[in-house]
């Protein structure tokens, strides 16, 4: 469960990038992002891998409390969450194979586990032909899927995704959406931010709209209501 | 750790290494410049003082006293001699001694002609200590000290040879430290430039891995290894130059200064090559551990 109360941020420059946002998520559930550009949506996210700190506010993730974890732990905690971006950002001197490995292999797993998840992984994203290519020979629909099985290969509870769909087709973007769809089923909590209208009304999950750093809606079940 | 995240770090930091290659060879030429130099210094250090610790003990200096002093007399004052700090050993012969020892080595075979001095010791006034020092450097002022001494006639030391070797011991000492210090502190310069390149490279990576989860021990490790290699590098090519070089520059000088061969008994490799190879190897490792180390955590400071 992710419990953010009354969260605010402001950068040092003086940005207000969030204002007393609070927002609960249950384990297991599939969440929509929406609001504009500026509207603090990436910035909940590096809260969330505790990468900066809030200014106020209390963010609980799976019973820890982010404000009070010590920072060697911060390593173990982040391997319970996984992140997917819009640019991919897969290493580009590495196969397919050996990026989705390259998680594991970071945090110290055996070659034998490695073995034996990667290829699976692989085959869950629909990739499993293509584990020798490089990430400049694939589409960017395949790259994302590269990225998401790099993301969710030590199995995290939650995988955050920053506008996963935002450098893809809608074709593209809607089989990338029915993957991560398909991760929900199995038990990941999904959180996912996006400008694509397409998407959410299709889907018709949970839906939270941000505005100048605050929640204006959350409704479950929801379309993409606010003017962009 | 692993066997396999260590193979991995291992080939993460050749791969460094690799990437950067020109960086890495003028990080690697400069310590193995450093460490031979060192090799070097600490070769012709340890050679003088094997020299000098051979005069020390086979060249003393010798006392004579003056004639008409009893035994009881000239032993009393070699227990005032004997608490100088400077003396490692005394030994003391007698007058009757002296003349034994000169008999046989100058009537050899004429015993007959040695017998007619019987009662009367030619030697009588030759009682004399043979006073090694332990530091052959303060033998100048010590022989004042001794020809200062009431009773003392007549003392015999070798020339200040062996004193020199020491002070241009010290000499070289201290230019050898300096010299040393400069590329030291040049090879770090390098190796932290080198380190920085090759963070640059990983930026993107390092960032991922931190998102992934990888502690910062694991982000760390390519780089240190990177710096580990460099050092070990620069440390293992001068003591493989050294290890041919030394024979041959013990034998030319050993030609071309024959006379010398006396004195000057050198140590074989064998007997100092395991102290610099284990020196040398130190070297490497701590300063490319402690260079890449320290360049990396200033990177990593998120
Ligand atoms: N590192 C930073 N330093 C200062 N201000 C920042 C920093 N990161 C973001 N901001 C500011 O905080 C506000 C929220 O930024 P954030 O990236 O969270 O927006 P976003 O909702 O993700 O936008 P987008 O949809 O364009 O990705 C913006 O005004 C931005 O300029
Ligand atoms: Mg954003």
């Amino acid at each position: 469960m992710i419990e953010i109360s009354n969260v605010s941020k402001t950068y040092e420059t003086g940005n207000k990038a969030l204002r007393n946002v609070s927002i609960t998520i249950e384990d297991g559930e599939f969440v929509f992002i929406i609001g504009r550009s500026g509207s603090g949506k990436t910035t909940l996210f590096k809260l969330l891998l505790k990468e900066t700190e809030p200014t106020s506010g209390k963010i609980v993730v799976n019973d820890m409390n982010l404000g009070k974890m010590p920072r060697r732990y911060v390593p173990k905690y982040r391997r319970r969450l996984g992140v997917v971006f819009q640019d991919f950002r897969l290493l580009k001197d590495r196969n397919v194979y050996e990026n989705v490995a390259f998680a594991q292999r970071v945090i110290g797993a055996s070659t034998r586990r490695i073995r034996e998840s990667v290829p699976a992984m692989l085959q869950m994203v629909g990739l499993s032909a293509k584990y020798k290519m490089f990430p400049q020979q694939l589409s960017g629909g395949e790259q994302q899927r590269v990225a998401i099985a790099r993301a969710l290969i030590n199995r995290p509870e939650v995988l955050l995704a920053d506008e996963p769909t935002g450098n893809l087709d809608s074709h593209n973007a809607i089989e990338i959406m029915k993957l991560l769809e398909e991760i929900n089923q199995m038990g990941t909590t999904v959180v996912v931010v996006t400008h694509s209208q397409e998407i959410v009304d299709r889907m018709q999950k949970r839906v939270i709209v941000m505005e100048r750093g605050c929640v204006v809606s959350d409704e479950k079940k929801g379309g993409y209501t606010h003017e962009d | 750790m692993r066997i396999s995240t260590f193979w991995y770090c291992l080939k993460q930091g050749f791969i460094n290494i690799c990437r950067n290659i020109w960086f890495s060879l003028a990080s690697v030429a400069t310590i193995s410049a450093c460490i031979f130099l060192f090799c070097m210094f600490f070769s012709i250090m340890v050679n003088v003082q094997h020299v000098v610790k051979n005069v020390e003990t086979t060249v003393g200096v010798t006392v004579f006293f003056d004639e008409g002093l009893s035994e009881e007399q000239i032993r009393a004052i070699g227990s005032v001699i004997g608490q100088r700090s400077e003396v490692s050993s005394m030994e003391f012969t007698s007058a009757q001694e002296a003349w034994d020892s000169f008999q046989q080595e100058y009537f050899e075979g004429m015993e007959d002609l040695a017998d007619g001095f019987a009662e009367d010791n030619p030697l009588a006034g030759s009682a004399s200590y043979q006073i090694f020092l332990k530091d052959i450097s303060k033998q100048d002022e010590f022989v004042v000290y001794l020809e200062n001494l009431d009773g003392v006639r007549r003392v015999n030391y070798s020339s200040s040879a062996a004193a020199g070797l020491t002070s241009f011991n010290t000499v070289i000492g201290i230019l050898s430290g300096v010299i040393i210090g400069v590329l030291l502190a040049v090879s770090v310069f390098l190796i932290s430039n080198t380190i920085n390149v090759a963070a640059a490279f990983r930026r993107s990576e390092n960032q991922i891995m931190r998102y992934i989860g990888a502690t910062n021990y694991m982000i760390r490790a390519p780089f240190v290894v990177e710096g580990i290699i460099i050092g070990l590098l620069g440390a293992v090519i001068p003591l493989i130059c050294m290890f041919f070089l030394y024979r041959q520059s013990i034998g030319y000088i050993e030609e071309r200064f024959q006379i010398l061969s006396g004195i000057f008994q050198f140590l074989p490799l064998g007997q100092i090559f395991p102290y610099m190879a284990a020196t040398a190897m130190l070297l490497g490792l701590g300063i490319g551990f402690f260079a890449s180390f320290f360049t990396i955590r200033k990177h990593l400071k998120v």
